[in-house]
């Protein structure tokens, strides 16, 4: 049994049975620059990142996951990408998407994308925590780029959209999860193509590779 | 290859592949009056006897289907009345919220229909209270379907009882028994149920045979395939000639096993369960340690999760399966170990080891040895600590 017939890559099997930069020592020991934790045992994920930061680039990460195959494969994958080339920028590791992720691992099965989207979430949320710590909050992006949709509740069509990446599939499922246009309701024609637009995008292949988004 | 998943399905049994065999050539239609014709009918003839015989009910009350999620579509489309293709539906069905999907899937359309469904919630041990099933019973109440043996936790239900009560208040009692079948013996004159579901890939028989029982006296149903004499025309469509010959001979050998493979493999459950817990901390047994099928264990190892432990056993030749979310690729674990009222990561960290007829002692351990590695590991890279 050599897996061979699982839908994962590789690549994404290497980084699953071969995690790399794991924090295996007691976390005071380690005494990180910057700590970011996301997810629920109650959703099935949870991460945690680490990392150590000199002149203004990720010097060190390292990681713990509760969490499935892709989870833990893409997050050994992120640790990789973020410490090549003597450590990624700080603006540029805040800019790590899903998809780049994705993308290096050559692809995850669509219905496994959603396992794989808290790594980049507790990374920035390290560096965020690594910007209070040293007095820089000003350098803490303000999400207001993307176009609010549901004005009520302050929703953005990137909230949606990593909704979707978290696998929510239609517009009922996207509205008990974040109550938009639940109130004056003028969102909801909006809200309803673009989840279907999203849903396009991630699943309409068996295997998403996240190359449209490679810059 | 360590095969720890037999409660998903079976291998065949060395005497049930040379049954198929000596059976290949044997390819007349069942309903001809010729001898190529009548040769296989006497063969099919023999198979249903040795299953009625096994079930101890009579050969007419056998029916022939392509398994049991046919056989429960079967029943329970037309539980409320002849069935939702011929007739409007009203009434009332009680059934609990551990069953297969063949039978919670077939209820939520028949509730689209206007029937009313009750599902009861198994206790803490993922056992029902018969009393329960009393208590929801209506006076349009028209059947009631509870399974036999959990396939997930292998939790025993009181079917008897339920039976008894069903009977008492006149209401058709239909069990799923897919996987009690072959691990608990069934004696269908003590066990007072008018429909009965089993399949032949769970004992060792292939995939796509099975049979739906149903007592002389139970009320009429209305076949799922109609256009065919078949089956007394319960089930049309030429009958799957070489699946019958199979499950016949699965039975059979059922029979003749039944009390060895419930020492033998109940003994090797057990020592992988005892195994296991003595090595690892936080480890849960899910379900009645004790009313369960001596062959199932669904253990959760709390702070870690199902997938990763499935496909790192995977690795090293060992299958079983689990109930996180991420295994069905929904966002949902299973329903079965949730329904036990334990947090949703009880459910996530559930792994089922369903052991049979081939597994040894070499297997079990082997595996114990693989899952303290692989929980041991996983719990290394976990961030609950």
């Amino acid at each position: 049994m050599d897996g061979a017939s699982w839908n994962y890559s590789d690549k994404v099997k290497e980084h699953f049975f071969h995690p790399k930069n794991i924090l295996e020592i007691d976390e005071k020991e380690y005494n990180a620059d910057g700590v970011g934790y996301v997810g629920s045992p109650a959703c099935g994920d949870m991460m945690k990142i680490f990392i150590k930061v000199k002149d203004d680039r990720i010097a060190d990460l390292k990681w713990q996951t509760f969490g499935c195959a892709s989870a833990i494969g893409s997050t050994s994958m992120l640790s990789e990408m973020v410490m090549r080339d003597g450590g990624m920028p700080l603006d540029d590791a805040w800019k790590l998407t899903p998809e780049m992720i994705i993308n290096e691992l050559g692809g995850l099965p669509a219905n496994k994308i959603h396992c794989s989207v808290l790594g980049d979430k507790a990374l920035r949320e390290a560096i965020k925590d690594h910007f209070k710590r040293t007095g820089q909050e000003d350098r803490i992006p303000h999400d207001d780029k993307s176009r609010v949709i549901c004005e009520c509740l302050n929703v953005t069509e990137d909230d949606i959209r990593m909704e979707v990446l978290e696998g929510v599939k239609d517009f009922k499922t996207l509205q008990e999860r974040t109550k938009l246009g639940t109130m004056c309701g003028k969102c909801v024609d909006t809200a309803k193509t673009l989840v279907d637009f999203y849903v396009g995008r991630y699943y309409t292949e068996d295997i998403y590779t996240g190359k449209e988004e490679k810059k | 290859m360590i095969y720890l998943d037999n409660s998903a399905t079976t291998p065949l049994h060395p005497k049930v592949k040379e049954a198929i065999i000596s059976a290949l050539d044997l390819f007349g239609n069942p309903s001809s009056m010729h001898t190529v014709g009548r040769q296989v009918r006497a063969l099919l003839e023999q198979s249903r006897k040795e299953i009625a015989d096994f079930l101890n009910c009579s050969p007419d009350e056998i029916i022939f289907t392509a398994g049991a999620s046919e056989a429960n579509n079967t029943v329970l489309k037309s539980a409320t009345n002849c069935c939702a293709f011929c007739e409007d539906n009203r009434g009332h069905i009680i059934t609990s919220n551990i069953e297969h999907p063949s039978v919670l899937s077939t209820l939520d359309c028949l509730a689209k229909k206007h029937v009313d469904i009750t599902h009861i919630k198994v206790k803490e041990n993922g056992i029902i209270d018969p009393k329960d099933v009393e208590a929801a019973i209506r006076p349009d109440t028209m059947m009631i379907s509870i399974m036999y043996v959990n396939n997930e936790i292998g939790t025993i239900q009181p079917i008897k009882d339920i039976a008894e009560i069903a009977n008492k208040h006149n209401i058709p009692m239909h069990t799923d028994a897919v996987q009690a079948v072959g691990k608990i013996p069934i004696d269908l004159q003590e066990l007072k149920v008018d429909f009965l579901s089993m399949s032949g890939h769970k004992i060792y028989a292939p995939k796509g045979i099975g049979i739906l029982y149903k007592r002389k006296t139970a009320k009429n149903i209305c076949p799922l395939i109609v256009g065919g004499h078949q089956e007394n025309s319960m089930r049309a469509g030429t009958e799957n000639t070489l699946g019958i010959i199979a499950l016949g001979e699965a039975i059979k050998q059922a029979g003749l096993e039944m009390n060895d493979n419930k020492k033998r493999i109940g003994a090797l459950r057990d020592k992988l369960e005892k195994g296991i817990i003595d090595q690892l901390d936080d480890v849960r047994i899910n379900g009645d340690v004790e009313k369960r099928a001596y062959n199932i264990t669904n253990l959760s190892f709390t702070t870690i999760e199902g997938e990763s432990i499935l496909l790192r056993l995977d690795m090293h030749g060992i299958s079983v399966s689990t109930g996180s979310a991420c295994s069905s690729g929904s966002l949902e674990p299973s329903y079965v170990v949730t329904s036990l009222n334990v947090e949703p990561e009880i459910a996530h960290s559930s792994i089922r080891f369903s052991l049979g007829r081939e597994t040894t002692e070499e297997d079990i351990d082997k595996t114990i040895e693989a899952v303290v590695e692989t929980v041991t590991f996983l719990r290394k890279i976990s961030p609950i600590k």
